[in-house]
């Protein structure tokens, strides 16, 4: 790779100053060796030190710098610059409320991932050592535990732009699956009920967004499924 | 000016390992806790953790922790405080036992137990061959487990305060600790948080380097708060250069790839370290290993077209095991180096990874400074723990997997004492009238200056300086030039001038702020190395070279003591280093090989 002077159409907003959100077009110049978005983002930052986002580990696993790229949700520091049109237009995640510039309020993404309860229930005494579990047991929780909370899914999620204050939305579901397929957890019975709901679990429509755009290659949809399974299979 | 009082029993500075530990203590023993951090918990670094945590379970073979006590008090060059290490090990099992009752998905054996692996310097039998002893979630360990204690602080009810930046330190007259000031970065507020106790979890700062594993948030702010409350930094001079960062993107590759067979090759595809560590081979501690590596490209044996990295190779293993056992190392090749490891060795460099030194606390988490002839006098209300304390357990050098462990021993025990110191049922001491007036000065300053320095190119000429001038191997010149030049950034670090003047999530600010954090870090550790005439686990000085009198350089007449870094007149005083465990005999002193 060469030097070369990347373009961009970015979603600008500052409630202390501006009356409405613009699209600013800039550009930057960049070295041979940055390669993601973000190294583009950390030079462009360094040239306008009032863009704001969120980033931190640079490596796609603490789940930060999400945002929409070219219109569609992904991790910054996992987007390969070279790889995208240009001019690259970057917006906040869609459907949350806009702090500032590609910042999102989360709290309602995290409502709904507290909302299921995400930690481990079992009301046995601890025992002195671990508790067993076998690899096979063990390897069920593969592809569920990985989540970094990102948001890419849940904000790519039509069900979840329209209900989020009701529908717990991909990235919330993933994680009560990740707890109902833990031989260790007991709460089996009081995580269904949690879901029994027409909005909580039933309004994903199975779009399959979600797989789209999750930056570590999860399937919520795939989870969905499964509880929607054990639901069938404890009303029978 | 009048500004927000927050009341609470305790506040947490950072809600990474140490912050989330210390958390379950408080808010299980029904304290009021506030859990401040920059970043939303499960984004703070431990999760970028990968290769395990140590403990000697024996899960596969047999391990006992006295061996795991002879190999960190080997692996820290004699610097650790032989107290605090036989503390930590022996609460290994307990610690890592707990996590799997919070739920951490661990790798199993067949017969179900905490899978574990082989890890640098972790060896039976008092140095003898290496054992299996890191417990670990596939190469994900620390984003299993930073998720498995923010779930469960989400079940104990903790109260965070989350996208709130800490700032500085409150101290009454008395020198009490009594509580912190701190900014909610959505709205730029600022707040005391009044408190009868502590703790800073706040990690480390291995952003004052240019190539760092660590991520952006890294920016040693408890150690930055601490200095300018006038509380000294132990052996800032002792940094890890982690031997596998991907050449370029500075992007961690855990040692665990070693662990599961990996192996470092040069341009001659030849299997080098058994040059250096006839013994351990690829499996020697982190400082040997990366002083190897450096040698070997120093020396002209580094590939690719500048000869400025080498390969750590791991095709000759089973893809299954690839799959199963290194599946983020995998992601991580095709994303930072497009390159398949199954195919194609990983370009790899050492990369500044750790902070061994910080803040001095005692093992059990309080923070202790020299005063009227005690070297290790209590700080009243003052805590800290993983990696913005220095406790010593990792004295010069830290072994992998012992990180995880330290923050989890470590961060516990401060919550356990801050319980405790609680209970006795103090009231809060009163506030001064000043509290928050020297946090509202620096943000003041930010806001207002004009024609100060660019906080880009002030961090950039930092870093610069701290890997120009205090890298894998160290120079006399260099040390003492580099004192010169990191005085001149601090310079600068202290006429910040930023353009945002926004209320709202301003970012430049908060990297401004940042930056006077990393300039303590930086000073501490230019003037700790300059003033250390050894060579001694990660410091490694050519002055200081291998003698028969000074086996590696090391000479423990003159130099087995830990400095003291006092940022206010730059001055460093010392103290001794702890020998004596809490029940056994201590390791002795012995040249240092693997």
């Amino acid at each position: 790779m060469s030097k070369r002077t990347v373009q961009f159409s970015i979603y600008r907003y500052d409630p202390d100053k501006d009356e409405a959100p613009y699209m600013q077009d800039i550009s930057v110049d960049i070295e041979p060796t940055d390669r993601k978005l973000l190294d583009a983002l950390t030079k462009l930052k360094a040239k306008d030190d009032t863009l704001s986002y969120r980033r931190s580990c640079r490596e796609g696993v603490c789940g930060s710098d999400a945002m929409n790229i070219n219109g569609k949700n992904a991790l910054a520091c996992l987007t390969d610059i070279d790889d995208l049109k240009q001019p690259i237009v970057l917006r906040p995640l869609p459907g949350l409320p806009v702090i500032r510039d590609l910042i999102v309020d989360m709290t309602q993404f995290f409502k709904q991932y507290h909302s299921i309860k995400p930690y481990l229930i079992n009301n046995d005494p601890p025992p002195e050592r671990e508790r067993l579990q076998s690899p096979e047991e063990r390897e069920e929780l593969n592809g569920l535990y990985e989540c970094i909370l990102c948001a890419c899914c849940s904000t790519a999620c039509p069900s979840f732009w329209w209900n989020p204050d009701k529908f717990v939305g991909p990235a919330g579901l993933l994680a009560a699956y990740r707890f109902l397929a833990d031989t260790r957890d007991q709460a089996t019975s009081e995580r269904l009920d949690n879901l029994e709901d027409p909005y909580r679990l039933f309004r994903c429509h199975t779009i399959m967004n979600c797989v789209d755009v999750c930056p570590k290659g999860l399937n919520p949809t795939k989870a969905i499924g499964k509880i929607k399974d054990m639901m069938v299979g404890r009303a029978v | 000016m009048s500004i927000p009082v927050l009341k609470f029993d305790a506040v947490i500075v950072g809600a990474g390992g140490a912050g989330l530990r210390s958390a379950i203590q408080l808010s299980e023993a029904g304290l009021k806790t506030a859990v401040l951090s920059k970043v939303f918990p499960t984004r703070s670094h431990t999760v970028a953790a990968q290769g395990g945590v140590a403990a000697s379970l024996g899960n596969s073979e047999e391990d006992h922790w006295h061996w795991h006590m002879y190999d960190t008090v080997k692996g820290s060059d004699w610097l650790g405080d032989q107290d605090a290490i036989e503390f930590m090990v022996r609460k290994a099992n307990e610690c890592v036992v707990e996590l799997e009752h919070y739920g951490m998905p661990f790798d199993r054996t067949d017969n179900g137990k905490i899978y574990q692996r082989p890890f640098g310097g972790h060896m039976s039998n008092f140095g003898e061959k290496p054992v299996r002893r890191s417990c670990a979630a596939a190469d994900r360990t620390g984003h299993a487990m930073l998720h498995a204690m923010y779930q469960r602080n989400v079940k104990a009810n903790t109260q965070f305060f989350v996208e709130w930046m800490a700032l500085d330190l409150v101290r009454d007259a008395e020198g009490h600790v009594i509580g912190v000031t701190a900014m909610e970065m959505e709205t730029g507020q600022v707040v005391i948080f009044h408190t009868r106790a502590t703790i800073f979890a706040t990690g480390g700062a291995g952003r004052i380097f240019y190539s760092s594993t660590n991520a952006f948030i890294n920016t040693g702010d408890g150690l930055g708060m601490a200095a300018r409350a006038g509380i000294p930094l132990e052996d800032m001079e002792f940094w890890q250069f982690h031997p596998t960062g991907v050449a370029g993107a500075g992007v961690l590759i855990t040692e665990g790839v070693r662990g599961e067979g990996g192996i470092l090759r040069n341009s001659s595809k030849e299997r080098f370290m058994e040059r250096y560590a006839p013994n351990a081979k690829d499996l020697a501690s982190r400082d040997v290993v990366s002083r190897a590596m450096t040698t070997e490209i120093n020396e002209g044996r580094g590939c690719g077209v500048n000869k400025d990295y080498v390969l750590l190779d791991i095709t000759h293993l089973d893809p299954n095991t690839i799959m199963k056992r290194l599946p983020g190392i995998r992601e991580i090749g095709l994303q930072f180096a497009g390159v398949d490891c199954i195919k194609e060795p990983l370009p790899v460099v050492p990369t500044c990874h750790y902070q061994m030194g910080g803040i001095p606390t005692h093992y059990s988490g309080r923070v202790v400074v020299p005063h009227n002839g005690d070297h290790n006098s209590i700080v009243p209300g003052f805590y800290a723990a993983g990696e913005c304390a220095c406790a010593s357990v990792h004295g010069a050098n830290r072994l992998g997997t012992n990180s995880l462990l330290d923050l989890l021993v470590f961060g516990k025990s401060a919550g356990d004492s801050a319980v405790e110191d609680l209970k006795s049922g103090k009231a809060h001491r009163e506030l001064p009238k000043d509290a928050a007036d020297k946090s509202l000065a620096r943000i003041a300053a930010l806001d207002s200056r004009k024609g100060g320095a660019n906080v880009h190119e002030t961090r950039l000429a930092m870093q610069r300086t701290m890997q120009t001038h205090a890298g894998v191997f160290r120079f006399g010149d260099l040390l003492k030039s580099g004192v010169e030049k990191i005085l001149e950034v601090e310079k600068a670090a202290r006429q910040l001038e930023i353009t945002d003047k926004s209320m709202a999530w301003n970012t430049a600010r908060t990297e401004a702020l940042e930056m006077e954090n990393l300039i303590e870090v930086a000073k501490a550790t230019m003037l700790s190395a300059e003033a250390r005439k050894e060579s001694r686990g990660a410091h490694v000085r050519d002055d200081a070279p291998d003698t028969p009198e000074f086996p590696n350089g090391r000479n423990d007449q003159e130099w087995l003591k830990h400095t003291l870094f006092n940022s206010a007149d730059n001055s460093i005083t010392y103290k001794p280093v702890t020998m004596q465990p809490l029940t056994v005999e201590p390791i002795a002193l012995k040249t240092r090989s693997y």
